[in-house]
């Protein structure tokens, strides 16, 4: 009964959604209020029905119901309360779910706070947002249903692929699709945009805390799941450049571009084409991004299932919004106003090369994912684009952006003086310099990139702390009066300074993550001792454990360094008997920002194992970068200046951080 | 400077960026990609020691062979022809003798592929994909017998 109901309330969902898609636009073109107030209320109701709809395929899986054909598939009664909860998206139709009701709970949000919005503005927007709705809920209604029932039903489920049994499914794959599904509500205001044949920069002020919004849970999203891949999989590495990574990262780089190109088309009215079609570009990248790991073309560890209509249904998807939206921004393009003008070397012109880089990287990005399908659809030849294709092209490109990135804030609008700025960055350079030599000095034969990005990073670090310095003029004058002027920076500001400071700092993570790790691996027998970098690892031996749904067999390491025990490390390979699959859970030992990561390899029947034994100095920074960033974004988001424009419950605004 | 002059030098930063992101994709693109080979693609293509490819196929059940300090040996078939294959170090938790793999490195001048890197997949539920293909090349791969799995509810358990 709950999962009918489930399904009914989808198809219910998909009923509003096609009202909402059709009466508003017309009611904007007619300049009736009356059609286009439908869309508010019509996206409330959506919302519900979706969420409706996703409380029960939740209860299902909760109550572990397993005449649903998904939750057979995918759950298993002993696994763990949050783990069955989780299981909801561990699958590609749950996952579809996940992202419509995301998708669902925008276009609500869009329709509950933006009141102020112009009536015509606020039904293209939500009529935008009901096309995509219609589009996803028509594909999981047809191609995937959630629903289905068994008609005989067996009295245990297949289990959750082990892998995903982790707390890092029930973080990253929310906060990455509230990423992806953010970056439609800029897409549909872009569309509202050309449909209108009207922007200025109040529509850029309305797109901002969106993008912004969107922005700040893909680079969170995108960092749990590298720090998800990093402890689970057992391999050590954070990034893999793997396809479904790559699809998370093209939107992510185009929606940094677009935040950027944004406060351009805000504060001068320049722009305007370029920014609509980044906001474009990167919904389409997100929809990219959900084809390559739903329609089952790669294999990864994201993808569920291949099942060809599906993949066919999700290009047509693709192909419809993508090459619709490009028509429309091809055909109205020119109808809207040109902006204003500005000196090359001025704040503009540093977020235009901004812009610059961040697409060309993206675009980089692009070409080395779609390759290798493109060449084996014509050639038939298999090939594999792996790091190295990556290494030579976007980190090369990244490197003169990395470098612009202080200048930037430092600039003024309309006329810079490079000169001044250069000056006012000596300090910066000149530490970075040092410290750039002084590695250089102390590793000796060591890899020659390392110190050259431990500059770089310090150069973004100090070049962010020296915007806030000259602000505040923290240096030169009293304490106090510095103070005050600290508090009355914009948050903005702050925000701006604390997002670059956060790459630096994941920067730093990655030079000392890929050029100063050290890796062992060894077969050993209990009593043996490895060593790595002054660590004395001793094998006490390894006992079986007994989990909720399997076993583990944990192996005890002591851990000293020099006469000191410092710790105890439990690696373990768990045993999934509903699969027959094991895993293994690697040991983290925190040194500071550095870990000592410990995973095993074979078992053997003698009581050797085989360990993997890294010493990654740095590595947590990579993670307290991105969340940095994320912080300085989030910082940005709670400024005054997004918020300001019409009288409304601040209490609200404060937890939903809504477009105005 | 004019504003057509301002075009100019936009236009021109954006065609340099873009000119320069081509110039290392192409460069990268023929230094750094790697070709899928079958056992078979490489017996008949007659792939040239030292080339870095990728070998994929099903792990010859019985071929596996521990030696000493973490040293594997194993086949690798596609049903046709057989690869020898030599790896030093942990092999992955889904690597299985009759399963799936993917390994990459180049062959010596023996004919023994030296790995540096052994894939297998992730799930069980499914063979890379690449492997599949290739199977399904020589005529190995039950494409019938798979749909049936699909098909068929899940097995009761008592």
């Amino acid at each position: 009964m709950i999962a009918e109901a489930g399904h009914y309330a989808l198809v219910l969902a998909l009923g509003l959604a096609v009202v909402q898609a059709l009466v508003p636009m017309l009611g904007a073109r007619w300049r009736d209020p009356a059609m286009m107030a439908v869309a508010g209320p019509a996206a409330l109701a959506q919302f519900g029905f979706v969420a409706l709809a996703f409380a029960a395929l939740a209860t299902s899986y909760v109550m572990s119901d397993f005449s649903v054909a998904n939750v057979v598939e995918n759950s298993h009664s002993a696994m763990p309360l949050i783990y069955r909860f989780t299981s909801v998206w561990g699958n590609h139709e749950g996952s579809m779910l996940l992202w419509i009701f995301i998708l669902a709970l925008f276009g609500a949000l869009v329709a509950a706070f933006g009141r102020n919005l112009p009536a015509t503005l606020k039904a293209n927007v939500l009529a935008v947002q009901a096309w995509i709705a219609t589009a996803f809920l028509l594909f999981i209604l047809l191609a995937s249903n959630p629903f289905l029932r068994l008609a005989d039903a067996p009295f245990e489920g297949r289990d959750l692929n082990p892998i995903l049994q982790d707390l890092g499914l029930a973080i990253h794959p929310p906060i990455l699709y509230v990423g992806y599904v953010g970056c439609s509500i800029s897409f549909s205001f872009a569309i509202a945009a050309l449909l209108e044949g009207r922007i200025d920069a109040a529509w850029a002020r309305w797109v901002r805390p969106w993008t912004l919004a969107a922005w700040i849970f893909l680079t969170l999203g995108i960092s749990m799941g590298s720090y998800w891949a990093y402890y689970e999989l057992g391999w050590g590495g954070w990034w893999f450049w793997d396809p479904v990574e790559n699809a998370s990262l093209m939107p992510w780089l185009s929606a940094t571009a677009l935040l950027h190109s944004a406060v351009v088309m805000e504060k001068r009215d320049a722009l305007k084409v370029w920014t609509i079609l980044l906001a474009i570009l990167s919904f389409s990248l997100s929809l990219l991004g959900t084809f390559l790991v739903r329609s089952g073309v790669l294999t990864s560890v994201h993808t569920f299932a291949s099942d060809p209509t599906r993949g066919v249904f999700i290009l047509a998807i693709l192909v419809f919004f993508v090459g619709g939206s490009l028509a429309l921004f091809a055909w109205r393009a020119p109808v809207l106003k040109q902006g204003g003008l500005f000196a090359p070397i001025s704040r503009e012109g540093a977020l235009v090369y901004n812009n610059l880089f961040l697409t060309s990287a993206c675009a980089t990005v692009f070409v080395g994912t779609l390759y290798p399908l493109a060449l084996e659809a014509l050639t038939g030849d298999k090939i594999s684009v792996g790091a190295p294709f990556f290494n030579a092209t976007f980190g090369p490109l990244l490197v003169p952006l990395l470098l612009a990135m202080p200048f930037g804030p430092l600039l003024a609008w309309k006329r810079g003086d490079l000169l001044a700025v250069a000056q006012r960055l000596s300090g910066a350079a000149a530490i970075a310099v040092a410290a750039l030599v002084a590695a250089f000095a102390y590793q000796g034969a060591g890899p020659v990139l390392a110190p050259i990005g431990l500059g770089l990073g310090l150069f973004v670090i100090l070049g962010a702390l020296t915007d806030l310095a000259e602000r505040t003029q923290v240096l030169r004058v009293r304490f106090k009066v510095a103070l005050a002027r600290a508090l009355g920076l914009p948050r903005a500001t702050w925000g701006t300074a604390l997002a670059h400071l956060g790459v630096g700092v994941a920067l730093l993570g990655i030079v000392g993550e890929t050029q100063w790790s050290a890796e062992r691996i060894a077969s050993i027998k209990p009593g043996d001792v490895v060593s790595l970098r002054g660590y004395d690892l001793t094998f006490e031996g390894s006992v079986p454990r007994a989990g909720p749904n399997y076993r583990e067999l944990v192996a005890r390491f002591t851990v000293r360094r020099g006469a000191e025990t410092i710790a105890v490390l439990e690696p373990a390979k768990r045993t999934f008997a509903a699969r027959n699959m094991t895993t293994t859970e690697a040991a983290l030992l925190t040194r500071g920002v550095g870990q000592i990561y410990l995973s095993l390899g074979d078992v053997n029947s003698d009581g050797s194992v085989a360990v993997r034994l890294y010493d990654k100095p740095l590595v947590l920074l990579i993670w307290i970068g991105t969340l940095v960033m994320a912080a300085g974004g989030a910082l940005s988001l709670s400024d005054r200046r997004l918020r300001v424009g019409a009288p409304k419950p601040a209490r609200d605004r404060a937890a939903m951080q809504p477009a105005e | 400077m004019t504003r057509r002059q301002r075009r100019l030098l936009l236009l021109g930063a954006g065609l340099g960026v873009l000119g320069l992101a081509a110039a290392l994709v192409l460069s990268a693109l023929k230094d750094s990609i790697v070709f899928f080979n079958s056992p078979s693609d490489i017996v008949e293509k007659r792939v040239t020691p030292g080339t870095r490819i990728r070998l994929g196929g099903l792990v010859a059940p019985g071929s596996l062979e521990r030696g000493s300090e973490l040293a594997v040996r194993f086949q690798v078939t596609d049903g046709n022809r057989a690869i020898s294959v030599a790896y030093r170090g942990i092999l992955p938790d889904l690597f299985r003798e009759g399963q799936g793999v993917i390994a990459e490195g180049a062959l010596d001048t023996a004919g023994v592929f030296k790995a540096d890197n052994v894939l297998a997949k992730h799930d069980e539920k499914y063979m890379p994909r690449e492997v599949a293909d290739a199977l399904k090349k020589q005529g190995y791969w039950k494409d019938d017998a798979q749909k049936r799995d699909a098909a068929r509810p899940p097995r009761q358990v008592p």
